[in-house]
C-alpha cells in the first residue's frame, strides 16, 4: 500500500466517523424534540407527568448552578433561597397583588438578580470561601422570613391555588400543555447556557475559574464576571421556582430549603457541572432515583452526601465528563480548521518620544521591610529594558507593583503619559500593559486557543470587536510564537517551553504597548532560552516595548538596549549593558565587596 | 430586675454561648491554616460530640467524667476517619472539591445520625447538678460557668501547644508553607491528620458542652458552624485571637438582639453583622490584608 492510499483509507474513515457523529447528533435533538410530546400520544400516569414537571424546573435553577459553580468555580449553596424567590414572587404576585402571571415571572427574576447582584457585590471582592458561607446565611435568613413572616408568607401553611398562566390567548391549564411548555423553556436555558462559553463573558468566567489573578493580569474585570455569572444564576433559579409554583400551584417553605440547595449542588455535580446537558442530566437522575430507591427513604439523604463525596473522589467531571470523553473517541480527530492565517501586527507608531513607562518614586512596604524603597525607572519606547539585581532585591515586587497586583506604598506609576498608579490589574491592561508570570499562569483546562482569545479580549484592543476577529487575532499570534498547529490543544498537556510561549502569546494578543515578562527563560533549556532570544529580537522590530526581569545575563545582554540594577529595593545603576556589567556596585551586589572582572 | 442586672445578664449568657462559637470557630481556623480550606462538618464534630455525650450518659447509663472522656476519645477517631476518608484523597486537588466533599460529609453526618437516633431533640445533663447561683441580681448558670472555664482552658491549652511545643512549631510550619515544611523534614500528612483530630476534639468538647443549653439535636452543628465561620470572618479570617473574639462578641450581639429585636430573626443576627464587616472591613478585627503573592 502506498503512502497516498494510506492517507485516502484514513480520511475516508475520518469522514465515516464525522458522518456518524453528524447523524448521532441530528438523531438526539429529534429525540429531544419528540419527548414533551410523548403524553400527547401515549397515556400517561399524572404521577409520572407531576416528577417530569419537578425535573424541568429544577434543572432550570440547576443551570444558573453550571454558571456559577461549573465555568466560573464559585461555590453557591443558597440557590433554593432563589428558586423560592421566584415561586414565592408569582404566587403572591398574581393572588395578592393581582398581577399576571410573565409580571410576577419578570419582578421575581428582577428580584432574585438584585439580591443575587447585592449578595455577590459584597462577598465576591474577598474571594473563594465567603460566597459558600454567606449564601447558606442567606438562605437560614430566607427560610427564617418564610416561616415567621406570616402576614406576608403566610408562613409554614404555604400558598394554594396558583394558577396557570396563559400564553397566546391559550391558558396553560392542562399538565401536558403545561409541560410542554417548561420544557421549551428549559431547552432555550439549555441552549443560552450552552453557548455561553463560546463568548467573551464566558471565557471570562472560566478564565476565573481556571486562575484568577492570571484572569484579572490579561485585562478580565473579574469581580464585575463574577457578580454577573451569580445574578445570572439567580435569574435562572427564579424562572424554575416560578414555573414550579404555578406548576404545581401549591408551595410551602419546605420546598425552598437548605436540603433543595444541597439538591441542586448534587445534581449539578452528578451530571457534570461543566456542561449544561450534565446539569439537567444529573437533574432528572437524582429526581427519579429516589423513585427507584424508595427502599432506602430513610437514609437517602446520608446517601446523597456519602454520593457527593464519592463523585469528587471519583468522578470529578460527572457523568457528562465520562459521556463527552466517550463522545471524543467516536468524533473523528480532525485538526482545528482555521484557513489562511493573518501575518501578527502590533503597529505602534515611533514617532512619540516620551516614554512608555515611568516609575516616580515607587515605594511598597511590608509591614517595616522596604522591598521597593522609592526607585525612578524610565522606560524608552520601543526598547527592551532589563531590570535585573540579587535574589530579594525587590524585582518581583516591583512587577507587581507595576502592574496592580500591590497598591504601592508611595509613588507614582505612568504609563503613556497617564497616571494609572490607583487602578487594578485589569484597567491596566486595558491601557496596554500585558505581563507573564514567573512560574506560568495560564488557564489549563483551556485550549492554547482559547487562553490566547481571553488576552485579545482585553479593553480597547486595538482590533476589531466581532468573535471572529477575536479567533483571527488569536490564531495569527500563535502562528507568530510557533504553536499555530497546536492551537486546539489543552494547554495543561503541553510541554513546559511551549506553555511560556502561550503566555507570551496571550499578552500579545492584547497588544500591549508594555509588556512586562517575569523571568521568561526560567526553567527553559538551552534550545528554548535561544528561540526566546529570536522571539524578543522578533518582537523588537515590532516597535513593542519589553520589560523584562531575568537572572540569565547571557539573554539580558543579548536582548536589552538599557538595565536598571536594584539592591536592596533601591536602583544602584542604569545604563547599557557594557556599563552596568562593569559597574563597581553592581559587581560588589552580585560578587560580595572584593572587585572581580566580570566576565 | 433592674436594667442593669437584665444588661448584665445578657452579657454573661451572650459570652457563654459565644464562648462555644469561639471554641468551633477555632477548629475552624486551624483547619484553614493547615489545609487552606474550610471544613463545612466542622460543627457537626459538634453534633457527633454532644451525641456520644448522650449515648453514653443514657443508654450506657456510664458516669459522667467517663462518658466525658470516652466522647473526646471517640472525637480522636473520628478525626483521624474525618481526614483519610474526607480530605486525603482530595489532598492535591483544588480548594473547591475539598470544600463540596466536606459539606457532603457534612450532609451524610447529620443523616446518619437521624437514621440511628430519630429526629426527636434529646436533653444532655449539665456537669454539676446545681441550678446556679445569683449575685448582684445576676444569676449565673452552672453550666454557662463550665463553658467559660473550658473555654479559658482550652485557648491557654492551644497558645502554650502552638507556642511553647516542638509538635506545636511543626504544626505551625506546616501550616504556614507545607512544602518548605517537607524538605525539612517535618511528615506533613500526619501534622495534617492531628489538625483534623484535634478539631474534631475541640469541636466535639463544644458540642458535650452547649447540649444541655440547647437540647442535642440533628442540625445543632449547622447553626453553630454557621456562627463559628461568620466568627471568624468578622475577627479575621485564619487569625486565632480573632476567631476567640469574634466568637465572644457573636454570643453578646446574639443575645443581645433577641431580647431588645427579636426571638424568631436571632439566628439572622449573625449573618447581618457577617455582611456588614464584608461591607467595610473584609479583612476583619485583627485580620492583615494580604494580596496573593505573584
Amino acid at each position: 500500500m502506498t503512502i497516498q492510499t494510506l492517507a485516502a483509507g484514513a480520511s475516508a474513515s475520518t469522514a465515516a466517523r464525522g458522518f456518524r457523529a453528524g447523524a448521532l447528533v441530528l438523531l438526539l435533538l429529534l429525540l429531544a424534540a419528540a419527548l414533551p410530546l410523548i403524553p400527547f400520544v401515549v397515556k400517561v400516569n399524572p404521577y409520572i407527568l407531576n416528577i417530569f414537571m419537578q425535573a424541568v424546573t429544577y434543572a432550570v435553577a440547576v443551570l444558573g448552578m453550571t454558571i456559577v459553580l461549573g465555568y466560573t468555580g464559585q461555590i453557591h449553596l443558597g440557590q433554593a433561597a432563589f428558586f423560592g424567590i421566584g415561586a414565592y414572587t408569582v404566587a403572591l404576585g398574581t393572588l395578592v397583588l393581582g398581577l399576571n402571571f410573565w409580571l410576577a415571572l419578570l419582578l421575581g427574576v428582577v428580584l432574585a438578580s438584585l439580591a443575587g447582584f447585592i449578595l455577590g457585590l459584597t462577598t465576591l471582592r474577598v474571594g473563594g470561601h465567603y460566597l459558600a458561607m454567606v449564601t447558606i446565611s442567606f438562605q437560614v435568613i430566607f427560610d427564617l422570613i418564610l416561616t415567621n413572616w406570616i402576614a406576608v408568607t403566610r408562613g409554614p401553611d404555604g400558598i394554594s391555588g396558583i394558577g396557570r398562566p396563559s400564553l397566546f390567548g391559550y391558558t396553560l391549564a392542562d399538565d401536558k400543555a403545561y409541560l410542554m411548555f417548561c420544557v421549551f423553556v428549559l431547552y432555550l436555558v439549555i441552549f443560552g447556557v450552552w453557548w455561553l462559553p463560546k463568548t467573551r463573558l464566558g471565557r471570562a468566567m472560566q478564565a476565573v475559574r481556571e486562575n484568577e489573578m492570571a484572569a484579572e493580569v490579561s485585562g478580565v474585570a473579574t469581580l464585575v464576571v463574577k457578580v454577573v455569572a451569580f445574578s445570572l444564576c439567580a435569574a435562572l433559579g427564579a424562572v424554575g421556582g416560578a414555573l414550579y409554583a404555578a406548576g404545581f400551584a401549591y408551595i410551602s417553605p419546605d420546598n425552598f430549603s437548605f436540603k433543595i440547595s444541597i439538591e441542586f449542588l448534587t445534581m449539578t455535580l452528578l451530571g457534570g457541572s461543566q456542561s449544561p446537558f450534565g446539569g439537567a442530566l444529573g437533574t432528572v437522575l437524582l429526581i427519579l432515583l429516589p423513585e427507584w430507591l424508595r427502599f432506602l427513604k430513610e437514609i437517602y439523604m446520608a446517601a446523597y452526601g456519602l454520593a457527593v463525596i464519592l463523585i469528587m473522589v471519583f468522578m470529578p467531571e460527572g457523568i457528562w465528563g465520562i459521556v463527552s470523553r466517550a463522545w471524543r473517541r467516536l468524533r473523528p480527530l480532525r485538526p482545528l480548521a482555521h484557513g489562511p492565517v493573518e501575518p501578527f501586527k502590533l503597529d505602534f507608531p515611533l514617532t512619540d518620544t516620551a516614554p512608555v513607562l515611568q516609575l516616580v518614586n515607587v515605594q511598597k512596604h511590608f509591614g517595616g521591610v522596604r522591598a521597593v524603597d522609592g526607585i525612578n525607572i524610565n522606560v524608552a519606547r520601543g526598547t527592551v529594558h532589563a531590570l535585573i539585581g540579587p535574589n530579594g532585591s525587590g524585582k518581583t515586587t516591583t512587577l507587581n507593583v507595576l502592574n496592580g497586583i500591590y497598591r504601592p506604598t508611595a509613588g507614582q506609576i505612568i504609563v503613556d503619559g497617564k497616571d494609572l498608579t490607583h487602578t487594578s490589574p485589569h484597567v491596566r491592561a486595558g491601557h496596554g500593559v500585558g505581563r507573564t508570570f514567573q512560574n506560568i499562569r495560564l488557564f489549563p483546562a483551556l485550549s492554547a486557543l482559547e487562553n490566547v482569545m481571553i488576552g485579545a479580549q482585553r479593553a480597547h484592543n486595538p482590533i476589531e470587536r466581532s468573535e471572529s476577529a477575536l479567533r483571527r487575532r488569536a490564531l495569527s499570534t500563535l502562528d507568530f510564537v510557533g504553536l499555530l498547529d497546536r492551537a486546539d490543544r489543552v494547554v495543561r498537556s503541553l510541554p513546559y517551553g511551549h506553555q511560556r510561549l502561550v503566555e507570551i502569546a496571550r499578552s500579545l494578543a492584547g497588544s500591549p504597548t508594555l509588556l512586562l515578562l517575569d523571568e521568561p527563560a526560567a526553567g527553559l533549556n538551552q534550545t528554548e532560552k535561544q528561540e526566546l532570544v529570536t522571539l524578543l529580537k522578533r518582537l523588537r522590530g515590532h516597535g513593542i516595548t519589553i520589560f523584562l526581569i531575568e537572572h540569565d545575563m547571557g539573554l539580558i545582554v543579548q536582548v536589552s538596549d538599557r538595565i536598571s540594577v536594584l539592591n536592596f529595593g533601591r536602583k544602584i545603576a542604569e545604563g547599557t549593558p557594557d556599563e552596568v556589567l562593569r559597574h563597581p556596585d553592581v559587581i560588589a551586589a552580585y560578587l560580595g565587596e572584593s572587585v572581580h572582572a566580570a566576565a | 430586675m433592674s436594667n442593669l442586672s437584665l444588661n448584665l445578664q445578657l452579657l454573661f449568657s451572650g459570652l457563654a454561648v459565644g464562648a462555644v462559637y469561639s471554641l468551633v470557630a477555632l477548629g475552624f481556623v486551624l483547619i484553614i491554616r493547615a489545609t487552606n480550606v474550610v471544613n463545612f462538618a466542622q460543627g457537626d464534630f459538634a453534633m457527633i460530640g454532644a451525641f456520644a455525650m448522650v449515648t453514653m450518659l443514657t443508654a450506657l447509663k456510664l458516669p459522667y467524667w467517663l462518658a466525658f472522656v470516652l466522647a473526646l476519645a471517640l472525637m480522636t477517631v473520628f478525626g483521624v476517619i474525618f481526614n483519610y476518608a474526607v480530605y486525603y484523597p482530595l489532598r492535591n486537588r483544588s480548594f473547591l472539591p475539598v470544600i463540596i466533599s466536606t459539606l457532603g460529609a457534612s450532609i451524610f453526618m447529620q443523616n446518619a445520625v437521624l437514621g440511628i437516633f430519630g429526629p426527636q431533640p434529646r436533653p444532655l445533663e449539665k456537669v454539676f447538678k446545681t441550678p446556679g447561683f445569683e449575685v448582684a441580681g445576676v444569676f449565673l448558670d452552672s453550666q454557662y460557668l463550665v463553658i467559660l472555664a473550658v473555654t479559658l482552658i482550652a485557648v491557654a491549652f492551644q497558645y502554650f501547644f502552638f507556642e511553647h511545643t516542638l509538635l506545636g512549631k511543626k504544626l505551625q510550619a506546616t501550616s504556614q508553607d507545607k512544602d518548605m515544611a517537607r524538605l525539612v523534614g517535618i511528615p506533613v500528612a500526619w501534622m495534617i491528620a492531628l489538625t483534623f483530630v484535634y478539631s474534631a476534639t475541640l469541636g466535639g468538647l463544644a458540642g458535650i458542652l452547649i447540649g444541655p443549653v440547647l437540647f442535642v439535636s440533628i442540625g445543632m452543628g449547622s447553626t453553630i458552624a454557621l456562627k463559628a465561620f461568620s466568627a471568624t470572618v468578622i475577627g479575621g479570617f485564619g487569625d486565632v485571637t480573632g476567631a476567640i473574639v469574634g466568637g465572644l462578641l457573636l454570643g453578646v450581639v446574639e443575645s443581645f438582639g433577641a431580647a431588645y429585636i427579636s426571638v424568631p430573626y436571632k439566628d439572622a443576627f449573625a449573618f447581618l453583622l457577617l455582611l456588614v464587616f464584608l461591607l467595610i472591613r473584609p479583612q476583619g478585627i485583627f485580620g492583615e490584608k494580604i494580596s496573593e503573592k505573584a
